[in-house]
């Protein structure tokens, strides 16, 4: 496989790091090799917030991602910030409350789904953002298996909300399936 | 836990290779970025019947866990920069009163506050020298998720045997990375405890054919006493000068004599390198990730040479490669400080250079490459 | 030859100690050993930890499980013995400085934890170790060789300050009463939870020389004639009480222990098996 290089951006609190560590355990329980690291200022909220994740079926040695194949954008001012490197041909990700300038949709593959508004409308937690984008971006690259994606996000919500989320992975992938159509 | 292959953060692979060494005990403060350590270790503890206890400062988190290792449980302390800095009296003192407890380091960048939640090595030269008056030192630095897991049991293994203080020195790279870490049970690890004896009053004596004094915990019945002055072999203070010079001779001869079995790199595919890499730690990722690109190119033939126990320094072995390679690139993440350690043992056998990072962010393959065309 | 208390719980081969020729902290010392004779203790599970400075060279003449640590830091590493291993009776010797100045803060976190360790402050007012410097304790306007004007802070009150952070047992003695310190002392050690005894002392070479105090027999009267026990002082007048300094149970009350919070913690984690 090619290694997948994966930018997950937004602000505090909209779980981005979470939804980098589901894939990366989804990942590495189907025997693939995955790392996953994080930056983050001092604000536990609302600052802005990044997450990687590579995944690969050999040892994985330099940690950090240098240009992403999939960037996913949860607010403007992370897609401003870090659509400026990329992979050629990278997909970009974005809530589609997003504005994508038209240079960019020319150069990228640009999915513009409504994330935000169907975790709030839909799933009716905003806190579900997070598992739509990781259901979208497993829809987009194929990374893991459904079994081991669904496993991981179970043991990372809280208990209780566990058919919520698996409801909200779903969505994800399915949103992306109704935007290629 | 059902499986033993589990995703883990460095921090985290670190406590469950404490618990697996036999921790019971630990006591520190909220640092980041090393936090993590404490969080783990406050769930875990108490499951395997050990304590946890969140101090009131760095200073009280190294003195509660020398006690706890003075009263017989294996120790631990966690800190970042600032913090091991405030620890390093009482390094000073498990040195001499010679108490095993392992203190990790994630270190960050600074100086002072810094950028707390982004990666250094500023620590190197502090690991060593941190602490007042000669004293022995063994530092260890682990550059995966795994070996944050096997490296701590190592350091147990050392704290114990040789009765010392051990540092685990990390960084925020591989704490707060996240991959793959097989949970190696304890029965298939080499697990070393301190060796436990009757003292009957002679506290610090070595007995024939061993290299530390037998320890008993206190509360066995042996009252002896600790002290942070020169003793004598029954635990008491003492001017005497003869005396004073052989107890520290003995502490720095009970690590200098053994260095060879205490010393442990990694060599990688620096048979017939034209340049070496030299790092530690976290960096060793970024050196890895330099390797890989350039063999993917037609580039010069890279090396890496990588000291695990970082103190003390496997000099020889890097004299011996410093003699077949044609140039050294130290590779760290502040100002050159194993440099200098490199400079010492290289000498004039090859050009030794230079690249480091403070900023933040980590080294990329692409900065090291760029290097070796510079200075190559 | 020495007394059978002596004998019993010193390690006679150390002594002579290092102290000062009418320094109050031998007898100190040996109210602390009494007390701990008096609760019958079994002297192999008796830790004593100290600090730096002269209170804490007791610890090497005492013969029980001895911790010689770091300056200000007794209680701390006695926070580890303890909760390491409750069984243990964990008493702390400590000085007016090392427990109130470069340890204070371990001193009020660890009345607030109300951890079963009993602390006895040998206050002697001034830096003795280092040579006559003023400490948290050196009465308001009085001279040591840093304030050689005389000393512009203010003291602490022990038993108060260690009371409002949590301590769940405090008290006051003084050198000159030995029969009512030990008995204090003794108290402590029987209170399960934090307790804080301080034991004023007497300074003859540094604090008595440098407050023209006279001789150490004359410091010695001067607690005897101003020390007035807690009850007695209850039938005084505010003007009979006038510089005097308060001795006896200072505050009690009872409150869940520490260890034994932490060990139901151990039980319900499932760690006890």
């Amino acid at each position: 496989m090619d290694k997948v290089e994966l930018r997950f951006t937004g602000s505090g609190g909209q779980g981005v790091i979470m939804a980098t560590i589901i894939l990366a355990e989804a990942a590495y329980e189907d025997k693939l090799q995955a790392v996953q690291c994080q930056s983050y200022g001092p604000e536990a909220r609302g600052g802005m917030c990044k997450a990687e994740c590579i995944i690969y079926d050999k040892p994985i040695m330099y940690t950090k991602v240098i240009l992403p194949n999939l960037l996913l954008a949860l607010t403007q001012e992370a897609l401003d910030k870090y659509v400026t490197s990329l992979q050629k041909n990278a997909t970009i990700l974005v809530d589609s409350e997003i504005n994508v300038p038209e240079p960019i949709k020319e150069k990228y593959n640009v999915i513009s789904i409504p994330i935000l508004e169907s975790a709030s409308e839909v799933i009716k937690n905003p806190m579900s953002a997070n598992i739509i984008s990781v259901g979208a971006v497993n829809e987009i690259l194929h990374i893991a298996s459904k079994e081991s994606l669904e496993e991981a996000v179970l043991n990372h919500v809280p208990k209780g909300t566990g058919e919520l989320n698996l409801k909200a992975l779903n969505l994800g992938a399915q949103l992306v399936r109704n935007y290629k159509k | 836990m059902a499986t033993r292959f589990h995703l883990l953060q460095g921090n985290e692979a670190c406590v469950e290779g404490a618990i697996a060494a036999g921790m019971k005990f630990y006591a520190g403060y909220p640092i980041t970025p090393s936090t993590e350590i404490a969080e783990r270790s406050a769930v875990r503890l108490p499951q395997v019947g050990g304590k946890f206890i969140q101090m009131e400062d760095e200073i009280a988190g190294i003195a509660a866990a020398l006690g706890a290792s003075v009263a017989g449980l294996k120790a631990m302390t966690a800190t970042s920069g600032p913090g091991f800095s405030l620890k390093q009296e009482n390094i000073g003192y498990a040195s001499i009163a010679e108490i095993p407890i392992v203190i990790v380091d994630v270190q960050r960048a600074g100086p002072s506050t810094g950028l707390p939640t982004s990666p250094s090595q500023g620590d190197y030269m502090q690991s060593k020298w941190g602490t007042h008056g000669d004293h022995p030192v063994i530092v260890i630095s682990p550059s995966s998720v795994q070996e944050c897991y096997n490296l701590t049991v190592r350091c147990f293994n050392m704290a114990e045997r040789f009765r010392v203080p051990v540092i685990f020195l990390m960084d925020e790279i591989v704490g707060h990375l996240r991959e793959g870490c097989e949970l190696i049970p304890p029965e298939e690890l080499e697990i070393n405890n301190r060796i436990e004896g009757n003292i009957t009053g002679m506290t610090y004596a070595v007995s024939e054919g061993n290299y530390v004094p037998e320890f008993a915990a206190f509360g066995e019945g042996e009252r002896y006493n600790v002290t942070g002055l020169f003793h004598d072999d029954t635990g008491f203070p003492t001017n005497d000068n003869t005396i004073t010079r052989n107890q520290e001779r003995r502490l720095m001869d009970k690590i200098r004599m053994r260095r060879d079995r205490i010393m442990q790199w990694e060599e990688k595919d620096c048979e017939d390198a034209d340049v070496i890499i030299v790092c530690y730690g976290g960096t060793a990722r970024s050196v890895m990730g330099a390797m890989e690109e350039a063999s993917k190119m037609d580039f010069l033939k890279i090396g890496m040479f990588r000291p695990i126990t970082v103190w003390p320094f496997p000099e020889k072995a890097l004299e011996k490669l410093s003699k077949k390679c044609k140039h050294i690139l130290v590779a760290e993440h502040n100002n050159g400080q194993m440099l200098l350690e490199v400079q010492r043992v290289v000498k004039d056998n090859c050009p030794v250079s230079f690249i480091g990072k403070i900023d933040g962010t980590t080294l990329t393959p692409d900065d090291i490459l760029t290097k070796i065309t510079e200075v190559y | 030859m020495p007394s059978k208390l002596i004998e019993k719980t010193m390690r006679v081969n150390r002594l002579p100690h290092i102290w000062c020729p009418g320094c109050g902290h031998g007898i100190l010392m040996r109210d602390v050993a009494q007390a701990i004779e008096n609760c019958g203790l079994d002297p192999d599970k008796v830790v004593i930890v100290s600090g730096i400075g002269c209170s804490s060279r007791a610890a090497g003449y005492m013969n029980y499980n001895t911790l010689h640590t770091t300056h200000g830091r007794a209680i701390a590493f006695a926070t580890g013995v303890k909760l390491a291993n409750p069984e243990l009776t964990v008493i702390v010797i400590t000085g007016d400085g090392d427990a109130t100045a470069i340890g204070g803060n371990h001193l009020i976190h660890a009345c607030r934890r109300n951890i079963d360790l009993t602390v006895v402050v040998f206050n002697n007012n001034i830096y003795g170790m280092t040579g006559g410097q003023y400490s948290p304790t050196t009465p308001h306007g009085e001279k040591g060789t840093t304030a050689p004007y005389g000393n512009i802070d203010y003291n602490f009150d022990i038993p108060k300050l260690a009371e409002s952070a949590g301590a769940t047992y405090t008290a006051r003695g003084t050198a000159f009463h030995v029969p009512q310190m030990i008995k204090l002392i003794e108290n402590g050690i029987k209170h399960h939870g934090f307790s804080l005894i301080e034991g004023l002392s007497v300074c003859p070479t540094y604090y008595g020389r440098k407050n023209k105090k006279g001789s150490a027999v004359d410091m010695y009267n001067w607690q005897k004639e101003n020390c007035i026990d807690a009850a007695k002082a209850q039938k005084m007048s505010a003007e009979e009480l006038e510089g005097k300094i308060l001795t006896g149970e200072m505050s009690r009350c009872e409150k869940p222990e520490y260890t034994d919070m932490y060990m139901e913690i151990i039980r319900k984690c499932g760690g006890d098996k």
